[in-house]
Order: C-alpha cells, then structure tokens, then sequence
C-alpha cells in the first residue's frame, strides 16, 4: 500500500483544494460563500496544497480547516493564533492561515489575536465577524451593537462592541483589511494581498449568519446600498464614495468624518495611504464601524513594512551560530567548573 | 597567604551542614552557590537547599526578608541537605531570629554584629538583645563586625560606601572558606568573570573575600579550622548542577538525541523561569525560545511546533499547567508529542511560590476534562532532571502524546555533584516522520490515515506539513480510527477512548522495572516519588544503623507505574509513602493495587528530614495515624 503515487489534480480547479469532507454548516451561510473564495484563490496563488496549513479555533467559522485539501488542524476555543503561532515559528517555509469568528478572536482569544498582531508573525487572521454566537445558538457577542437582544440579553446587549479593526490598529497590525461575504472577488483580492503581506495581517469579513443574526450587515453590504454605505480605500486616491463619488472622508487631529465634496471641496478629502507608518489614520478608518448606520471603509487600511517575528527569530538563531560556533552537547556539558575523579 | 594552620587544631570532619542566612538584598544564595562550586571542585559531595522569599525585597530587616543557603558538604555519599545545620551564619537579627531553632544544639553561630543595633532588633520583634539575654548559651557565638571589617578593607578601592558594604557576604564567604579550608581561587576566578566589566567591583569583592579569610586566620577567636576531605566519588568528570540546570541541558540532548530542532513555549512563573532562561541562551543549538503571552498561548504555541515537526516542550509550575489543561488535551486527542514540565511549588492558588512541594501529582496524572491518560514521569535529584527530561521526550515522541514531567522547587534549585554522562552513551530517540501513504481509501486510492496506528505501538503516524500527498486536519474533535476524519459515533468513541488508553497503558512494558534497594526480604517497604528520594535514602540508612532496616522503592514512572510495581508492593507486609504532599501517590498505589499502603505527609514547603520519615512511620506503628 505504501506509495507516493497519488491521484494527480489540477491545481488550477477548484476540487484540487476540496477535501473529501461534507460542508455542514447551515443552508445559507455566509462561510459558503468565503469558502469558496479561498478555494478559488488558491487556484490562483500558484502554491503547493502540502505547504498551506489552516489552523481555527472553535465556533461555526472554526470547521473551515476540514473543508480545505490541505493540512490544517482545528484547535481549542481562541487559542488559534497561538497555535498558529507556533507552527510559522517552527516552519517560516509554511502558509499558514488562522481562522475564527468574533467570538473566538475578540473574546476568549482576544489575548492571542493582539499579541500576534503586535509581534508581526507571519500568519494570516481571517476573522468571520457576524456579530453573534451561532455554534452555542444565539448569545451576544463582542461585537454586538448595543441594546441587542439574544438569547443571553433578553433586555438587550449593554457592552459596548470592539470595533477589530481600530483594535488591530491599536496593537500594531501591519495589515489590517475588510471584505464581506456576498462578494467572492473582493474577498479573493482582499485575501490576495493578505497573502502576499509580509507579517502578521488580520482580515475582517462581514459575514452573515442567516439563522441567529440574519442581515447584520444588509444595510451596508447589500448591493443596493453599497454606493452609498461602502467606502472602498484605494492606496494613492481620494477616499471617495457614493454613487456620483460625491461623498469622501475628511482626516482631522485625531479622527476621521464624512463630508459632501460639494462642500469642503475635492482637496480637502483624505488621499489613503495605505503605507502610512502612524497607526492612528487606520485606526480612525477602523472605528468608522457602526454597521446599522453610517458608510463604512472596505479594502486594505494599513498595509505597512516592519519586521516579520519568524524571520527576526531566524536571525538569531543564525546570529548565536555565528557568535557561539554550533551547538555541541559534550561542550555544553563540560561549560561550567569541572573536576575529575580518577 | 600565610598558612597559620600550625597555630590552629586542624580538625577532620565527615561532614557539616551550613546556612548561610542574612536579608534578601544581602547576597545569601550567591554566597552559598560560591561555596558549593568551591566544596564541589574539592570534591566533596554537596547538596544544597536554598530558601528565599517570594517578594523581591520584603521590607528590609524583616524575618518575612530572609533569605538562606543551606549547604551540605561530606567526605561520604549524602542524600539530603542536613536535618539541623551545624553553622549559622547570620548576617543580621532577622536572620538569627528566623533560623536560630533550626541549629543544632552546640553548633556555631556567625553574627555580624553591624547589623545589630536597635533599629534592626526592633524591626524583627527582638525586644531584647539574643546576645545578652542567655538565649544563645547553647551556641557557640561568634561576633564579627562584617560590614565594617568590610568597608575599612575596601578603602582604597574606589567604589562607594554603601557599594563596599554589599561585598560584605563576600568577607562571609572568606571567614566560613578558612575555617573549612575552602581555596578562594573558584570564587576570585567567578569574580572576575562575572563583574569583568566592573574592575572595582571586582576588586572590592576580593578584597572582601580575602579579609574575610585573614580575619579567621589571624583572630584568636576560630581556634579551630575543619576540612570535609573528598567523598569517593566513582571515576569521572563532575560538574554542580541545579535540577532547573539540568532539565535544560536535558531538553537540549534530548533534540540532539532526536535529531529535531527544540521549541520551547514558555510564560515566568516561579521555580520554572529559570529553565526558559538557560534555554534562551544556547540558540547556537538551533532552540527556539517563545515567551508567550500567558500559559495557554505558551502550549498551544508548543503544540502548533509539534505539528511542525518540533520536539516541542513548555515550561510551568502548578498554576500554569491549570492554565494549560485545555490545550494539554488537545495534544491529547491530536496525538501530538510535547512534552509539559511542572516545576512544582505550594499551592493551591498562588500558594508558596518559592516553596517545594509535591502536590500536582493527581492533577498531572487526572487533572483534565474527559478521559485523557497521559504519561507522567518524575525526577528524583537535581541531575536526574537531565535524564527525565531525555525520558520524557523520548516517550512523548515515540507515542505521539503529551508526557508531563515533574520536577520541584527543591530540585529546580538545590544543587549536587554530577558524573557528567559520556554523550555517545546517550539513547537515540529519533522517531521517523511519514512520508508516504499508508492506507486505501474506500474507492482503492491510495490515502493517508493519520489514525492508522503502529500494532505494537500503538502510535498513530506522524506526518509534517510539507509532505506532499499527505494532507490532513488534526483537532479536537473525535475522529474516526484510522482514517482521522470527525467522527461522533458511539462505537468509535468508545473504541478511540480505550486505544488512547491501552497506548498509555502499554508504555509500561518499555519502561525499567522498579529496583528493590534492600536486601528484597524485609518486611517494610518506603515507597517514593519525585524529590524525596534523598530523605528516604537516608531515613533507610539510618533504620539500617537502628537495627530495624527496610527496603525501599523509588518511582520514575506513574503513569503508566512500572510493570512489577504491584508484584514488589504486594511482598511487604508494610507500605510506607512519604510523600510532599497530603497523600497523593498512596491513593493511587492503593486503588490500583488494593494493598494496604501508609501515608506520610509533610506540607511546610520544605524537604522532608530522615527523622520526620522516622516519626512518621512511628505515628502509624503507635497507632497515632491510621
């Protein structure tokens, strides 16, 4: 039976990165849809399925790893980018992607997720925020606007919602993007530019959980009120949006506004800049979140150069090798004061 | 130096036990380190207890500040670091007060007789002088003005008043090296090496030690002068060791011995820090070092290294392995190698940091959720830590589970002469990674199953990302035998339950039987784990002298036990377990073997001493106990 002869794929189809495993999570779910768009990047990436390993944590976003023909592992409740973590140190060769949702990330791994943002390894975070636990069937989660009324809320939600991307922001994310489900090619290109960061990235994806949070993110994402609710950041131009491009973001001492162009004038408008080293201009653009009712920014916010961790921990291994000669068992044993017994 | 050994009696001992004790600021655990490297190099056997408090700096002059070295020193093999010390030597009231009960009655008091003014009897509650109120009568008192002997020898170094007054453990070091005929040469060589960049530091501490030894020899008050002339040793090349020292070094054989680079995930916590530390600083092995940002991010991060193909460890004490238990699990059901250390201290909670004690044993053995049997080793002297921690690596690896290891604040830090092994004697413990499919699918295309395990072994494969062909998920969830996908059936639960199970539980026949130390026809039996082999050493030698000796065993293994642990049990009439803990080791010798095994408990954050054992299986004998 043993042999490497495998059943030869073509890596450019979709099935080539589709386990044998059948997708259950419920009819109409937003991970459907981000599957997907993760399936059909990989038939672009032009990468090998034995280097790309998912590692999730634990929710409905969490069964991602088994749905992917790659390696992965499906971990413990928030701890993913801790995991992950280990796996790019041991292996820089690997992709290695994080999955999770809102819970997962920002409440009981909200430790892990800055602290692998803050130390830049190289992992990619895809955090499937639907505003709600759906696997324990409908609780409040951090992300949850207030006054929301679940199961756990019944006179509705009274914590105030992390907004994850000013949070990223705040613990020094060097790639901080968003995307939405309903849109496979923004998702691709979204995930496209995750991949080819350098670093720690963290993606957020609106993301619809039809069963217990059904529409979170319609008046935003739906395409009839995209002109007017998504903001699309394009590094170098004007942060323009609307149907007519008549609206654009206004950056001031510490924050961020929505102006009519009519009215302040073209010049006054923000130009994004993507590679900006100070965080607070993606922070700003991070905190403009409030999904129900006001635009909202899509595409890359921050997407800058800083040490990746694999590689700085690489550099000293290879620095101790250098100042210290390769490690030899019998010296280290011999390293303090001896005396010999004859 | 002038020998003025014709003026003095040069006495020979056999052995003597030594505390130094003073403030935490004062440099007591360097000054006994100092003078075990320095008995060590004489060749003496040694073996250390140090003592200090949890704080950083409890307010000064404090008992709660205290900080002491015990050291034993001996021409003969010795187990333990001394039942009462012969010498205190107390660098200020505190220290005299907080240790002076512990001295064995006719034995030497050190004060430094500076430290004794009003300010500082007060502030430990002396409300008269102990020098004057007859409650040393039974000792033999030594005043010594040290910190001022001190300052005026330092005097023409350049250095500050208050920076020469802290080289003064120095001169104790100097006084205690002459009356033990200890050569200075190991410490000034230590010096230098340590403050190279300090020249004045340097000098001021020479200067320090040195006074402190010319004051011994010059003043007629130390009329005598002893030397513990060296044990014999078996042949060899030694070394000091710590347990926290010798566990690192054994991580890093171990990969050697594996041929896998090391990860190590680790979070500070007290006693275990100082192994993360030692790690840190032999990177030219290729180790990784990952400080993490609490216990669970440590070894989940050792985890995702084992899936990388690391022989992956992390590095705790009692509250963290609580932290870890979830992620413990998952290595658990993932069938993943890695390999947990639990430095273990006084709990529960926060407990007595910086105080042994033995009392995680049931946790490591039972403490997760759902049935996750997982092997546990422990290690019995400080150098032994190096060898379990090659044993733990090598089961973790060769049964793809998590293996924990136990150690404790005793031996993280106690210290002991060690016949350095002959690294081409050490086992190979390399594992193959799968490279290749090993199974059908049901449509009869080749496939990998991560759960097809190895029939004797029971192992399951282990096969790196990278591998091409071999793409797989690994989690939490239950998986199907064989082919390793979910799987929720009550059949494969069961089934997946009792195959995790019977391949702990098979370990046992690729582990050492337990040796009988005795003569195997007594009719009582002292049965230890961990740390107390010392204490029950020498309590046995000690029964042999008192005409009533007994046999003893000493446990490596717990889970799963060693094969004939139950046959060895079951041949004495009488089972005594000693145990740092309030009798975790004879619950489980007694629900596993049903014999009739008796408990000794001590719970003060201290080693047990040979006449506590002795006590202890008394109480039980006089019915005291049951």
């Amino acid at each position: 039976m043993s042999s490497t002869v495998e059943i030869q794929t073509d890596p450019t189809k979709r099935g080539h990165w589709t386990s044998s495993q059948e997708v259950r999570w419920c009819p109409g779910c937003g991970d459907y849809g981000i599957l997907a768009a993760m399936q059909f990047l990989h038939t672009e990436l032009g990468v090998k399925r034995e280097n790309s390993v998912f590692i999730s944590g634990i929710g409905c976003a969490a069964r991602f790893p088994y749905y992917m023909n790659s390696y992965g592992m499906h971990t413990i409740h928030g701890r993913a980018p801790a995991i992950a973590t280990g796996l790019a140190l041991a292996r820089p060769d690997l992709d290695v992607w994080v999955i999770g949702g809102d819970g997962d990330m920002l409440s009981i791994g909200g430790n892990h997720l800055i602290h692998a943002l803050r130390r830049n390894v190289n992992i990619k975070i895809l955090l499937f925020n639907n505003q709600i636990y759906g696997l324990t069937k409908g609780q409040f989660s951090p992300t949850s606007e207030v006054g929301k009324v679940t199961k756990s809320t019944p006179m509705g939600s009274i914590d105030a919602p992390f907004k994850p991307l000013g949070l990223a922001a705040g613990a020094g994310a060097s790639f901080i993007a968003r995307t939405h489900d309903l849109d496979r090619k923004h998702m691709m290109a979204t995930f496209k530019r995750a991949h080819e960061h350098k670093g720690a990235a963290l993606v957020e994806i609106y993301q619809n959980c039809n069963v217990f949070n059904d529409g979170a993110f319609d008046a935003i994402v739906k395409r009839a009120n995209r002109d007017e609710m998504m903001i699309d950041l394009v590094h170098g131009e004007p942060i323009l949006f609307g149907a007519e491009k008549q609206r654009g973001i206004v950056m001031h001492g510490g924050g961020a506004t929505i102006a009519e162009v009519a009215d302040v004038g073209l010049d006054a408008i923000a130009i994004h800049d993507e590679k900006n080293p100070d965080p607070s201009v993606a922070f700003a653009l991070g905190q403009m979140a409030d999904n129900r009712q006001s635009p909202t920014p899509f595409g890359v916010l921050r997407a800058v150069e800083q040490q990746e961790y694999s590689e700085a921990v690489e550099n000293q291994l290879k620095l101790a090798k250098k100042n210290q000669g390769e490690g030899n068992l019998h010296d280290l044993l011999h390293s303090g004061a001896t005396w010999d017994v004859e | 130096m002038t020998n003025t050994a014709d003026r003095v009696d040069k006495t020979n001992l056999d052995q003597v036990v030594i505390r130094f004790a003073g403030d935490s600021g004062d440099g007591m655990q360097l000054t006994g380190d100092r003078f075990t490297s320095a008995s060590a190099l004489a060749g003496n056997d040694v073996l250390t207890l140090p003592e200090y408090p949890a704080e950083i700096r409890a307010p000064q002059g404090t008992v709660a500040g205290v900080s002491a070295f015990q050291i034993h020193i001996s021409d003969h093999e010795i187990y333990t670091p001394g039942d009462e010390p012969d010498v205190l030597v107390a660098m200020n009231p505190a220290a005299l007060k907080s240790q002076i009960a512990r001295i064995k009655s006719g034995g030497t008091v050190i004060l430094n007789i500076d430290a004794f003014d009003e300010r500082n009897l007060t502030k430990c509650g002396y409300e008269v002088d102990p020098r004057e109120d007859g409650s040393l009568d039974d000792y033999i008192v030594h005043e010594v003005p040290m910190t001022s002997l001190t300052v005026g020898a330092t005097a023409d170094i350049d250095v500050k008043k208050r920076d020469a007054e802290r080289s003064k453990n120095l001169f104790a070091l100097g006084l205690v090296s002459w009356m033990y005929t200890r050569s200075l040469e190991p410490t000034i060589d230590w010096v230098e090496k340590k403050f190279a960049k300090k020249p004045e530091v340097v000098a001021a501490n020479i200067a320090a030690l040195k006074a402190g030894h010319a004051y011994g020899e010059t003043t007629e008050m130390f009329a005598d002068q002893f030397e513990v002339v060296a044990a014999p040793h078996a042949p060899g090349t030694y070394t000091n060791i710590t347990g926290n020292a010798a566990t690192a070094w054994g991580m890093i054989a171990a990969g050697e011995l594996a041929k896998l680079p090391i990860f190590l995930g680790s979070y500070p916590i007290t006693p275990a820090s100082d192994i993360l530390h030692e790690l840190a600083k032999h990177k030219n092995f290729g180790i990784r070092t990952f400080q993490a940002e609490d216990e669970i991010a440590a070894a989940g991060a050792a985890v995702g290294a084992a899936f990388g193909g690391h022989l992956a460890f992390t590095t705790t004490s009692g509250p963290g392995v609580a932290l870890k238990g979830e992620t413990i699990s998952l290595a658990n059901m993932a069938e993943l190698p890695m390999v947990i250390i639990n430095v273990q201290r006084g709990g529960p909670s926060t407990g007595l940091p910086t105080k042994t004690e033995a009392s995680d044993l049931l946790q490591a053995v039972y403490g997760r959720h759902g049935e996750s049997p997982l092997p546990v080793v422990a290690a019995y002297s400080p150098s032994n830590c190096f060898d379990m921690a090659i044993e733990a690596s090598r089961i973790a690896l060769k049964y793809r589970t998590p293996v924990i290891l136990l150690t404790d604040g005793y031996l993280a830090n106690g210290a002991e002469p060690w016949n350095l092994p002959d690294v081409d004697g050490l086992p190979d413990i390399s594992v193959e990674f799968t490279t290749e499919f090993n199974a059908e699918d049901a449509n009869g295309n080749p496939a990998f199953y991560p759960f097809l395990r190895d029939p004797e072994t029971l192992a399951r494969p282990w096969a790196l990302p990278g591998t091409p062909g071999l793409e797989h998920r690994l989690g939490g969830l239950e998986k199907a035998d064989g082919s390793g996908n979910v799987e929720y059936s009550p059949e494969n639960h069961e089934l997946m339950s009792r195959l995790r199970k019977a391949k702990v539980d098979g370990i046992a026949s690729d582990i050492p039987l337990v040796e009988v130390h005795g003569t195997g026809d007594r009719d009582t039996l002292l049965v230890g784990w961990g740390s107390t082999a010392g204490s029950i050493t020498y309590a046995q030698t000690l029964l042999e002298q008192e005409g009533t000796p007994v046999d003893r065993i000493h446990l490596t293994h717990i889970s799963p036990f060693h094969s004939n642990l139950g046959e060895v049990l079951k041949r004495y009439k009488h089972v005594y377990v000693p145990e740092l803990n309030m009798g975790q080791l004879v619950k489980m010798l007694r629900s596993e073997f049903l014999v009739d095994a008796k408990s000794i408990t001590k719970m003060k954050g201290l080693p047990f001493t040979a006449r506590e054992i002795m006590s202890g299986m008394n109480q039980h004998i006089d019915g005291v106990v049951a």
